[in-house]
């Protein structure tokens, strides 16, 4: 159910005073509105996405691109025309957009670009919860980390006016609690006034040949020396004046955790923690018989800080795991090594109740399948009763993955091996595993699933090409997956309804699988949850538009050739 | 440091959980509080456990309510009561829909705005602000089942409005 705000209702403005309870992502989508962003790129990830959602909603010019690659590079040649732009994306995303990210460090802009990465620390949905700020360190990129959703607006400011300031791209880095949770946010009485895109030539910039990123390195470090110094005395981070005995050095929503659970403490508050002020950060450890270092996730503070030769201390393993709290702050102050109370798992989701892969999964599970997975609404099938997934690593894995287990096992192995993919995942990264496919076929075949619900489901129902519409829902060229399937080479195309009563997914299944050839099944059923939305958008493009012509239909279930 | 009022809304996906904290919230802004409000909702669209918290105060800090420091609970599913009273304090209050009369109310979908009717018994926020709050968080039909339900819940702690008293309320 979305929240008040989500749905437009202003009913926590209060007129003159301008207070409004925004989420993290509504605050960094109201600055992008306040400064004038001509473009907001990216792709779906839980917490990242209502970035996007509010920006549009907001009368921002937003769209989801292919994959988070893709959203970068087209923020990037945005920025270059001279554009104030942002790319968001969830922790895992920004590897997937690292290629351009980390030349884009030495290419620079002309306007400005914040890339936001929206880590997940304790995987509320994530496969992971690595720490993007080292993409701060690696590449050599500006980062600012906000603490509730005033500084998610502040900083999503402050991260536009550095971005334009020293020409770099900056990273907004952002957490599961900062993203979702609501806090009180007045926004900025004056807002940016955008300059106009315009192109300027910079090939030596631009052109990343040996040559230009020899010199472009060199300029990227001397920038960044300067931003530290600049650093050294920036509002961005703060000092808040209290007891000598204990010192504490945070960033981020740990700084919030940190006040209410050592009130009395000095504590030095990072805002723009890459480049860091070590020279602020040496005086503050001076100034403290004891200092901590509070950080969710990674030591990337402890690390760099006690890399200067600067003594603190660190907190224990045990709390590199999971998001920070109150509660753990505490225990890490008072040195407590005792296992943490476990709490009592709340009832897991499951695939609904009407959902068709559920028959999908069934059928995998009856033949026995060995099943390379991905991610969507239907890596659920993991759990009972299916137990039907037996891998899923990252976007698009389950084409490489049930290829590979295809090439290295014993025949009667091999040829129960399946990959299965959603629609969404499929075009974000599935695309290059099906050329794969094609071009190093295992001797036994394979048979790609595509689960289709033509939407990105687990994220939260958002578009993708294959839905033929845009991130606001106008319709727009449509990518016809079986085209593009049948374009890469693949004679066998199914396109199927799995349904309750019907046993001809199974049939399709059981049939590929005994042949030695590459096939991909569709299983295509709009998503149930949205049967209503997709009604209401066909019946809008359809007022819109002019009838489509007529095309040959593709059958609902393909001939199956007479010879192998 | 400042003093703070912690509420936990617990249940399961699709039972208004959210819209509850955002109704709640709503009202302590209107009254001048800083408030904070966070949710765990992962994956509740596909029915699963959804938590909401709202904290106000003078000053909130953490988003978070720590474990053991929430003044209220309500909890909307009876599953959900377990998995959430560790965060509930030692004479913190906890509401279910035991509490009202189930049977009285305009529709079962109004059980949340019950138990914030509820809730609101044990507050100094004005009834004012709650009945704002339930106008502009839902469609301008359903004010009337809200208003109905809101007042169950609040008659159905009648004792402990009388031990707060009315000189405390803020508008």
């Amino acid at each position: 159910m979305k929240s008040a705000i989500q749905e437009g209702l202003v009913s926590t403005v209060i007129e003159n005073t301008k207070r409004m309870l925004l989420s993290g992502d509504e605050a960094i989508a109201l600055a992008a509105r306040d400064a004038g962003i001509a473009l907001g790129t990216g792709y779906p990830g839980t917490p990242s996405t209502e970035i996007l959602e509010a920006f549009s909603r907001s009368g921002g010019r937003a769209q989801w691109c292919p994959n988070e690659k893709v959203a970068l590079e087209v923020a990037i040649g945005a920025a270059f025309g001279g554009a104030r732009v942002f790319a968001t994306m969830k922790h895992v995303g920004l590897n997937v957009a690292s290629d351009p990210f980390f030349t884009g460090a030495y290419t620079g802009v002309s306007g400005a670009l914040v890339v936001v990465s929206a880590d997940d620390p304790g995987m509320a949905s994530s496969q992971n919860e690595q720490d993007d700020r080292r993409y701060a360190v690696a590449p050599g990129v500006p980062m600012l980390e906000p603490a509730d959703s005033q500084e998610a607006y502040d900083f999503m400011l402050s991260a536009i006016e550095i971005s334009e300031r020293w020409k770099l791209l900056v990273l907004l880095r952002v957490t599961t609690l900062v993203c979702h949770s609501y806090s009180v946010v007045q926004p900025d009485e004056k807002q940016l006034p955008a300059p106009p895109a315009s192109f300027e030539r910079e090939i030596k910039s631009r052109v990343m040949i040996p040559a230009h990123a020899r010199l472009a390195h060199r300029k990227l470090r001397q920038k960044l020396d300067q931003i530290q110094a600049w650093n050294e005395t920036s509002p961005l981070n703060q000092v808040v004046a209290g007891s000598k005995l204990l010192g504490i050095i945070t960033s981020g929503v740990s700084f919030m955790h940190t006040r209410e659970a050592a009130p009395e403490a000095s504590v030095l508050k990072l805002g723009l923690t890459y480049p860091l002020p070590r020279k602020q950060i040496a005086d503050f450890v001076k100034s403290v018989v004891r200092c901590v270092v509070i950080e969710e996730g990674d030591p990337y503070l402890v690390d760099a800080i006690r890399a200067s030769g600067i003594q603190v201390e660190a907190k224990p393993e045990m709390y590199r795991f999971g998001e920070l709290d109150v509660a753990r702050v505490r225990r890490i102050l008072n040195y407590d090594l005792t296992p943490e109370p476990v709490k009592l798992p709340g009832k897991p989701p499951q695939l609904c109740d009407a959902c068709q892969y559920r028959i999908v999964f069934n059928s995998l599970r009856e033949r026995d399948c060995i099943v390379a997975g991905d991610i969507g609404c239907y890596t659920l099938g993991v759990l009972q009763p299916f137990e039907a997934i037996d891998t899923c690593v990252c976007m698009g894995a389950s084409l490489g993955v049930g290829l590979g287990l295809r090439h290295v096992l014993p025949s009667d192995q091999a040829r129960r091996v399946v990959s299965v993919t959603g629609d969404g995942t499929f075009v974000h990264s599935g695309i290059s595993g099906l050329i794969e496919m094609v071009y190093n076929p295992p001797a036994s075949g394979h048979v790609l699933i595509v689960l289709d619900n033509s939407t990105t489901a687990m994220a939260g129902h958002q578009e993708h090409p294959g839905t033929g519409r845009k991130l606001n829902h106008q319709p727009t060229n449509k990518l016809v997956l079986e085209d593009l399937i049948h374009a890469v080479g693949i004679r066998r195309v199914f396109i199927v309804e799995p349904r309750a009563e019907s046993n001809e997914f199974d049939q399709i299944l059981s049939e590929c699988l005994a042949t030695n050839e590459l096939s991909v099944i569709i299983a295509r059923r709009p998503c149930i949850l949205i049967a209503k939305q997709l009604k209401q958008y066909e019946k809008a493009a359809c007022q819109a538009a002019p009838p489509p012509v007529a095309r040959a239909v593709t059958p609902r279930v393909a001939e199956i050739p007479t010879s192998l | 440091m400042f003093p703070v009022t912690n509420v936990v809304v617990a249940g399961l996906g699709g039972q208004g959980v959210l819209r509850g904290t955002d109704i709640l919230a709503a009202v302590a802004l209107g009254a001048g509080y800083d408030v904070k409000r966070s949710e765990v909702k992962g994956m509740s669209q596909r029915g699963g456990s959804v938590t909401g918290e709202v904290r106000f105060g003078e000053r909130v800090l953490s988003p978070m309510v720590p474990a053991g420091e929430a003044d209220f609970l309500l909890a909307l599913e009876p599953t959900q009561v377990e998995p959430n009273r560790h965060l509930l304090r030692a004479n913190g209050v906890l509401i279910t829909p035991e509490a009202v009369l189930i049977e009285t109310l305009p529709h079962k979908r109004t059980l949340n705005v019950a138990l914030l009717g509820a809730l609101s018994a044990h507050l100094p926020l004005a009834r004012e602000l709650w009945l704002e709050s339930l106008r502009t968080n839902f469609e301008a039909g359903f004010f009337e089942a809200n208003q109905k339900a809101f007042e169950v819940g609040r008659q159905s702690q009648a004792h402990a409005r009388e031990s707060i008293g009315h000189g405390h309320e803020k508008h």
